[in-house]
């Protein structure tokens, strides 16, 4: 199956990834590959198979809520691009 | 010194023949020597090793050593090193230092081991030829002297060249669709990707969730099972991880292999495989059974549709993993974003490499609306499928064995024009990662001077099995041993 050039405009954007007019026909090239590729699923007949979300069907444990870390948002911080007064920065959001 | 193994070097500090320092002097000093030729390490740390090593003697002068205290090894960079940079391969984490330690890295520090660095790989593991490092390509030892760059295979092909170069003698490395196994097989060395949830992924950088799994490269099976004694285990900040008990992974490798049984899946024996692979591999067959294990043939009709059903699964679940590389609160930012969305997508489009965007677009496509059902659903019913192949094969057969690879370490380059024809290059390994079973890749024999990796695949949970079959394999043969030239 190919993928148009529209719709990996509008993948780039839900993705989050810029791709500059010039990157677009490469990427039909190699996208449009990888889902000939997958499409080879079509043939599997999978009318009464349950999906399969983990190899061993282990559910998700809990644990009670209960704060068991310390505060460390200096140490978070420190590494980030950008932080003022224990807050993350970024551009202007509301004008 | 280098061509000993982790559990030689062992009984050398334990007797008092060196001492961890001079020891780490010995494989650093390599390290600065050697791997200029093969890149496979993207950080070193030097100051760090020497101190945890003088720590590490004075541990072992006070009588509390572990068979890890003192010796040698290296993580591959995807496991997070408290205070020492953690790249991932990927630009999006160039100075990216983390604040914590992964699982996996705990376990090596509380045993005393000694971590030299961290290892190259393709960025955020996803590649086959470790092609696709920020930090540049890996060298293969194997087949230098011929004038040719080699791959190392990958995703952990920094792990594995490092092994196979003698410049740690062993070193950890994770597997999602191949990545221990195919670089393994290329390097010439052991490596193996143990059953899903046995090792904890807890701070291990994230590619596809269902399948990521940490595992081991060492020369020899048993430094491979001295290393999972280190790894195994549940750990409560890994919610997949499983809660089962930890055998002694050693304990197990001496025991005979009469009666064992061997099925040859025929579609792994396809012409997809060279024939001079092929024939190494049927010779490898040919030493278990002298060994006393019985062969059959046996078939795992859905395997053929395991690249596929991956190449679904692994992008989608990383479209979302990978969602969190934002440019807000650490990692790479772009230069002056005039708004937030520029702020996101710049910083993407900048912070990471082709393959990755490639796989994010495919998984985000694959995930979109209106197209779930046709892809994602599918791809996980294909996945039981393929699952069932495998619980059916083990009603008959104790292992199966098969090529790791379909021909031996190609030329650099060669593989990087069309994304598929890479993809290819895990055919025999993907449906493992399916399934979520353990497999190890052994030194098998050598087609034109390059190493050849026989696949050994076992059931759930069977990890000591396939260490004891590939521990006796390395009693009556010596391809683990050679040398690259």
């Amino acid at each position: 199956m190919s993928i148009s050039r529209e719709d990996i405009g509008k993948v780039a954007v839900l993705a989050r990834i810029r791709v500059d007019e010039e990157q677009v026909s490469a990427l039909e090239k190699d996208l449009g590959n990888i889902l000939d590729l997958v499409d080879q699923l079509g043939a599997a007949d999978t009318d009464s198979v349950e999906p399969m979300a983990h190899p061993l069907n282990a559910v998700q444990k809990l644990r009670s809520d209960e704060v068991t870390e310390t505060n460390e948002r200096e140490r978070f911080q420190a590494i980030a691009p950008a932080t003022e007064n224990g807050l993350y920065l970024v551009p202007r959001v509301i004008e | 010194m280098h061509n000993k193994s982790v559990a030689e070097l062992a009984r050398d500090l334990d007797s008092g023949q060196v001492s961890s320092v001079e020891l780490t002097r010995a494989f650093l000093d390599r390290i600065k020597q050697e791997d200029g030729k093969y890149n496979s390490f993207i950080t070193v740390t030097d100051e760090q090793a020497l101190a945890d090593a003088k720590a590490a003697d004075e541990q072992r002068a006070a009588g509390k050593a572990t068979p890890w205290t003192g010796v040698p090894f290296a993580h591959k960079d995807i496991f997070c090193t408290d205070g020492v940079r953690t790249t991932c391969g990927s630009k999006m984490l160039e100075n990216f230092v983390p604040p914590y330690d992964a699982t996996v890295t705990a376990n090596f520090c509380q045993a005393g081991a000694v971590c030299l660095g961290k290892t190259n790989m393709d960025e955020f593991a996803m590649g086959s030829s470790n092609e696709n490092s920020y930090f540049g390509a890996v060298t293969n030892p194997w087949g230098l002297a011929s004038g040719n760059k080699r791959v190392p295979g990958g995703s952990s092909g920094g792990s594995a060249a490092a092994v196979a170069g003698r410049l740690v003698p062993a070193a950890t490395a994770t597997d999602t669709g191949g990545s221990i196994r195919q670089p393994a097989a290329l390097c010439g060395v052991t490596g193996l990707k143990p059953t899903y949830g046995r090792v904890s992924r807890y701070g291990m950088i994230a590619f596809a969730s269902s399948l990521d799994q940490g595992g081991t490269i060492a020369r020899t099976a048993e430094d491979n099972a001295l290393m999972l004694n280190v790894m195994a285990g549940y750990d409560r900040k890994d919610s997949t991880s499983i809660d089962r008990e930890v055998p002694d992974y050693t304990a197990t490798l001496n025991e005979p292999l009469k009666g064992l049984k061997i099925g040859l899946p025929k579609e792994y024996f396809s012409d997809q495989l060279s024939p001079a692979m092929e024939e190494q591999v049927r010779n490898a067959v040919k030493e278990y059974e002298k060994l006393g294990a019985t062969v059959k043939e046996v078939s795992l009709p859905n395997a053929k549709l395991a690249i596929a059903a991956y190449y679904v699964i692994a992008p989608a679940e990383a479209s979302a993993n990978l969602s969190r590389f934002d440019g807000v609160r650490y990692g790479y930012r772009c230069d002056d974003p005039k708004d937030l969305m520029d702020l996101y997508t710049r910083s993407r489009a900048e912070g990471f490499g082709n393959e990755v965007k490639r796989r994010i677009l495919v998984g985000t496509y694959a995930l979109s609306a209106g197209y779930f059902d046709a892809y994602y659903l599918k791809a996980q019913k294909v996945r039981r499928l393929i699952q069932q192949d495998f619980i059916n094969a083990f009603k008959d057969v104790d292992v199966l064995m098969s090529p790791t690879t379909p021909s031996p370490a190609f030329i650099q380059g060669e593989k990087t024009s069309d994304p598929v024809t890479m993809y290819l290059e895990d055919v025999f390994t993907i449906a493992i990662n399916l399934a979520g079973i353990p497999a190890m890749s052994v030194p098998a024999g050598f087609v034109d001077g390059l190493p050849v990796g026989l696949q050994i695949i076992g059931d759930y949970f069977s990890e000591a099995r396939l260490l004891n079959a590939a521990h006796q394999f390395q009693q009556v043969t010596d391809f683990h041993q050679r040398e690259p030239q």
